[in-house]
Formats: structure tokens, sequence, C-alpha cells
């Protein structure tokens, strides 16, 4: 990952140590709060507590109740007020406890936040981040897995991101509660606990949202992919030396705005391309992916664009999640199947 | 002795003063409104007047196809103009669909006021330029963003308040209750003003509710209920103009529950006489909110002809002024649906723009 650093870099950087991306978007909360005094965190657990994956841990004790609120429990609630408090000038930043714990909101999301800049000429603009711990893997219960993003690319209006490594789950979090858009910030939850040389007092720079970032270039075939799927795909690309094959890694960074630059060019060089996402494929954000790939592609492409992503199945109980979640061996069947006897 | 026995558990409000009045309260036609300022009185006529002729010009409007819709506030002019007046100018309002005419009487251009009905765009005014929030759609969603405007207002010592508009079918919602909730718990300025004119469309508030009031509803939530009787213009704006001020002090929210009546049909294309008999609707026209009014200023010697006459005419001005304005045809850009979508537009939209205007320049060729 871009976030490896050498011995050398280390010499020149003590400071930098091994940091999860839960320390580093507590980090960009803080940088945030202390940055512009409009910024307000809230939300349920997140106060007192720290919120459930700890990501808050200690706002309320630095910045005071009033930036970092323990809300009544209601969703609806939550984001329906920070529209309010959005209108009257301030810069909300709210934690939707797990993906399925942020479906009441839906209603407010699409009809309101999404729509209230257009719907007012620019005159109310939302600067909103809603953040949504995302994905399975973790050995959660059915409602604390979800991978819901595509209900949300189809939503006009929302801009959703979502990091895949520490260094951005840092940067892109202050981008999105800079961003003047309303952001659906989708964290990969079991990345929470993922480790990279990254340092609060040098934090990295922010990042523009929309702009995906090459992993890994390779020659043969291009994954395209994002969030939680990123850690597997650079362990497919590795493996997938033994077999020949020299695996481009591109990490969207975020689904909207899409990066259909970045992303066709990678596929150019290759000549072929597997989207992973571990949410379920059927009008999936795969789908959309691999469609844009086609129509830009076509003439460089060698095979048909393929899916690897989650059964079109409702979350599966934890002891059987591990046949659900896109693996190595199912990316590698994938670029098996990329027709390369008939080059 | 139990847990319970102990300050491990106790009440956390007392239930008595928060409850409503048993009756609607009312001022017009009792002795208490002798102490009404004339003055204040004079305006809530002309407003009402005013209102009237405007449900009239508007749903006229909808007839000759200029408006797409239209949910007429006719017999319901009272807390319209009341919720207007109650503001002071730095306060905020968030009305629901059928609010276009508190829109109007806090001073926004009723050509404006429309747009959305009109079918051009979706709000036609400045929200921040009238403090007044786009008008709802969607039932009660209106209502937690005054909580979180009034929360945001009081947290940076600003003595702003907010006051919401919803209608009975509306306090069903889910949002309501969050709303209340999370205004009572934050104790934020702002004040909910449920209008019940009776129906959800076709739906009577007895299939709605088995609450003894709506305003009772509010003692669950730990903040004062208040009964008015929505047609009496003068109750209503001193019910509202108390809680205002209270909010705007730090006293908290209040639910206001209006009892007034939707005399027209839900909207130009409901017909009401498939869920009502029209005896009802002829026993609120009996307590209308304009005769209220007029019977009041009269006894008091505040209304003669002339002046009633004047009110009159004032509102013909302004029904001529929007029939005419509305007449025209608004100038429409299409290329604009993609530049509020966001900040700067994406790649996507960038590219479906040109599309769009390489459409209509072939429109305008051929």
């Amino acid at each position: 990952m871009t976030t490896a650093t050498t011995a050398a870099d280390r010499a020149e950087a003590p400071s930098r140590k091994p940091a999860t991306m839960a320390q580093a978007l507590n980090q960009a909360l803080r940088d945030s709060l202390a940055a512009d005094p409009a910024v307000h965190v809230m939300g349920e657990d997140v106060g007192t507590l720290g919120g459930v994956f700890r990501i808050t841990d200690g706002l309320t004790r630095d910045f005071g109740e009033d930036r970092c609120t323990d809300t009544p429990l209601a969703e609806a609630g939550i984001l329906g007020a920070a529209v309010g408090m959005a209108m009257y000038g301030l810069r909300p930043v709210v934690e939707m406890q797990f993906d399925a714990f942020a479906y009441p909101a839906f209603e407010q999301l699409v009809s309101h936040v999404a729509r209230m800049r257009n719907r007012t000429r620019g005159a109310l603009p939302l600067p909103i981040t809603v953040r949504i711990p995302y994905g399975g893997g973790i050995g959660g219960v059915e409602h604390h897995s979800d991978s819901s993003e595509a209900y949300y690319l189809h939503t006009p209006g929302l801009h959703v991101v979502t990091p895949a490594t520490v260094e951005d789950a840092y940067g892109l979090l202050r981008a999105s509660i800079a961003s003047d858009d309303p952001v659906i910030f989708l964290e990969p939850k079991r990345l929470y606990w993922s480790k990279a040389d990254w340092s609060p007092q040098e934090p990295s720079a922010v990042p523009p949202i929309g702009r995906a970032a090459v992993r890994r270039t390779g020659r043969t075939a291009t994954l395209v992919t994002y969030g939680p799927s990123l850690p597997v795909c650079l362990e497919a690309a590795e493996a997938a030396e033994e077999e020949g094959w020299d695996l481009g890694v591109v990490d969207l960074r975020s689904l909207v705005p899409f990066d259909e630059e970045t992303v066709a060019a990678a596929v150019r060089a290759t000549g072929r391309a597997v989207v992973v996402h571990e949410s379920s494929g059927f009008g999936g954000a795969g789908a959309e992916i691999a469609a844009r790939i086609t129509e830009r592609c076509f003439h460089h492409l060698e095979a048909p664009v393929l899916r690897v992503a989650g059964f079109d199945i409702p979350y599966p109980p934890p002891m059987l999640e591990r046949h659900h979640l896109p693996g190595v061996d199912r990316i590698l069947d994938a670029v098996g199947r990329l027709q390369w006897e008939e080059r | 002795m139990t847990v319970l026995d102990t300050p491990a558990w106790r009440p956390r409000t007392d239930a008595a003063p928060l409850l409503p009045d048993p009756e609607p309260y009312r001022l017009l036609g009792t002795p208490a409104a002798a102490d009404l300022d004339p003055a204040l009185l004079g305006r809530l006529h002309g407003q009402l007047v005013r209102g009237r002729r405007y449900n009239a010009q508007a749903t006229a409007l909808t007839k000759q196809g200029r408006l797409a819709v239209y949910p007429s506030s006719t017999g319901q002019e009272a807390c319209e103009i009341a919720a207007a007046l109650a503001l002071s100018p730095r306060d905020w309002l968030f009305p629901s669909y059928r609010d276009t005419l508190a829109v109007v009487a806090r001073g926004v251009d009723p050509v404006e006021a429309l747009t959305l009905l009109r079918g051009d765009w979706h709000t036609g005014y400045d929200p921040r330029e009238h403090r007044i929030a786009p008008l709802s759609t969607p039932l009660a969603t209106q209502l937690p963003h005054a909580v979180g405007l009034a929360h945001a207002a009081r947290l940076s010592g600003d003595p702003v308040a907010a006051l919401a508009m919803v209608g009975d079918g509306g306090t069903s919602e889910g949002d309501f209750h969050e709303a209340l909730n999370f205004a009572a718990v934050w104790q934020a300025p702002v004040v909910f003003l449920v209008q019940n004119n009776g129906f959800a469309i076709s739906v009577p508030l007895a299939k709605q509710t088995a609450a003894p009031t709506l305003a009772h509803k509010a003692v669950g939530y730990g903040m004062p209920g208040r009964l008015v009787d929505g047609n009496d213009v003068a109750a209503v704006h001193q019910v509202l103009s108390e809680a205002v001020e209270r909010a705007r002090e730090g006293g908290g929210p209040t639910l206001v529950e209006a009892v007034t009546y939707r005399i027209d049909a839900h909207t130009n294309a409901d017909d009401a006489t498939r869920y009502r008999e029209e005896s009802e609707v002829a026993a609120w026209r009996a307590h209308d909110p304009v005769e209220l009014l007029e019977r009041e200023l009269t006894a008091r010697g505040l209304l003669d002809d002339a002046a009633r006459q004047r009110a009159l005419d004032e509102a013909e001005a302004m029904a001529a002024d929007l029939r005419e304005r509305m007449h025209e045809d608004p100038e429409l850009d299409p290329t604009e649906l993609f530049e509020h979508v966001y900040a700067e537009p994406t790649q996507q939209l960038r590219e479906q723009a040109a599309q769009l205007r390489a459409e209509l320049e072939a429109e305008r060729q051929s």
C-alpha cells in the first residue's frame, strides 16, 4: 500500500509508528473540530463512551458536549436535526452506529439531504458528513454487516466516499467534512484495526474527493475495487504473480464522484478488468462500474468485464459469512476466466 | 423498600402543568377580547381578508392550468396568518405544503411562494433571505429541521426561535415523534403548530389517533401542550406569540394544537364528497375565521363598511397582480437542472448537460 514506508523513511521520521484506521479517523474528527468551530459531531453513544467502535473517543472530553453530542436513539431525528443545524450554518458530522441502523434516516437522506441545494438553487447547501461503519467480516450479526453503498450512490446529490487505507481514512474524512456537499462516508469496519505507519503529528495531505488511487500498476489485468475489498485485491494480486499474471489494482476511494478517467486508463493498459466488492452483485456498484468500463474501453478489452461480489442473499450469519465475502480464490478464479486462451 | 422508592428512580417532570386546557382556548367573543390591541386586530383582519382572497385566486389558477396543483388553506387562514405574524424577522418558519399563505403573509411575493405548485422550480424564494424553509412535501420531515436549526441558534447564543407547521395526519409520522423528543431533550427554542383540520386527505382524525387531543401528545415528551380554537385568529396569535417568546427566552419547546377545518378538498385534484357530509362543512362555515374577527371588530366599533371595503380592495389588488403575473409563462432554462446538484458538477453531469444542450440545439434547428 502507499502508506508502506522504507527503513530510510522511518529514520527521517522517527515519530511514525503503526496507527490504526480507527485512530486516523479519530484524529481527522479532532483536527476538523479544532480547525472549524462550525463542526459538530453527533450520534448515538459518541459522547462519554466514544462510540461503539471508539472512533469519537475523547472528543466530548476535549471539545465539550455541545461539539460532540450524545443524541436520543433515533436516526431520522439525528439526520433531520443535522439538516436544520446545517441550514443555520453549522457543519454536522453524524455517526450512524451501524450500516443497517442508518435505514431509518433514509427518508431524510433521500428527500432532503441530497436535494436541498438543488431545491433552493444553491441557497441552502447542506455540508453534512454521514459516517457509517459498513461491511462484514467482523463476525457481526445480520444487521451489523451490510454493505449499503448502492442505496446511496443511486441518489443524486450525495457524494459517497470510502477509505481503504489508514492515510486515506484521515485525509478523506477531513476532505468530506470540509466539503460543502453532503457526503456519505462509509467506514469499512473490518479495517478499523488495520495498521499502517502513519503519524498524527504529520497527517497526510487532504486528497480531493473524486480521485481514484492506483495502488498497484499491472500489465495483464486490472482489479477495480474500494473500501474493505482493497486488501483482499492486493493479496490476490500478489498471489497471481505465481500464476504469471501481473495485476493492477485501482482503489476508487469515492463511488460518487466516480473517477472514470483513472479507471479507464488503468483498464486500457491491461485490456482486462474485474470489479470486486463485497455487497451483493445484482444492481450493485460493480454493475455501474462494469458498464462504464465497457462503454469507455470497449475497443481495448480482450474479455468481458467480470464482477466478483457478495451473493444476492441477505447478509449471512457470522459462521457462514466467509462463504459470502469475496476472497482471494474467488478473485483469482475470475481472473482465470478472462479468456486468456483466446488471446 | 425497593430501589423504586429511592432516588434511583423518580419522575423527570411534573405532568400536570404540561396538560392542555380541556377546551380550545378562545379570545374573540369573550370578555378577554377587550384587552386586545386594536392595531394588532386591524393587521390580523387585513391579512385574513387578503389570505381568503389569495386562496380563492390560487384555486382559480389551477382551473386555468396555471398551477399544477393547489392545496388550499381556506378555512384555516387564522392559523396561517397567526403563524406568520407571531414571528419576529429573525425567527425561522418551517412550512408544510399547505402553508403557502403563511409564507405570503410573512412577506414573500405570492408568485415566488407558488413556484413549487406552478412547477417551474422546487422553491421560488430565497430561504435565507426570508428565513423560511422550503415548503415540505414529505409529511412531518420538516419538523426535525426546525429542531436542528433552533438547537444550532441556541448553541450560538442567538435569540432565534423556529416555528414548524404540520397537520393532524403528520402527527402520526415517526418524524413528528423524533422531532418533539429531540426538541424537549435539547430544550430547543422551537414551537410546533399542528393544524388539526379534521382530515389527512380523506382519513378523519378518529382513524389517526386515540390520543385525548393532539395537544396531549406534548406531555409524553415533557413539553407543554396548548389547545386553541384554530379559527380564532387572536387566540392563535396570542398562544403562538407566548410560545415563541418562551422558546426564545430559553423556556423550551411547545406543542400547539389549533382546531380548525379544511373547507376545501385536499387539493383541486381531490373529491371531498366521497368522504364527508356537506352538513359538516356547513357547520364549520358558520364558525368562519374572517367572520369571527369581523363580528368582534364591528361590536367594538373598530370596523365600518368603509374599512372593510378597503381591506377587500387591497386583497383584490393583490389577486389581480397575482393573476396577471401568473398568466405569463415562466422563463425556463433546462440546463439549470444540472447546476445545483453539487457545488461542482461531476464529470458525468457535465456530459449529460452537454447532451441536453445538443438536444435543445437540435430542437431549435428543426
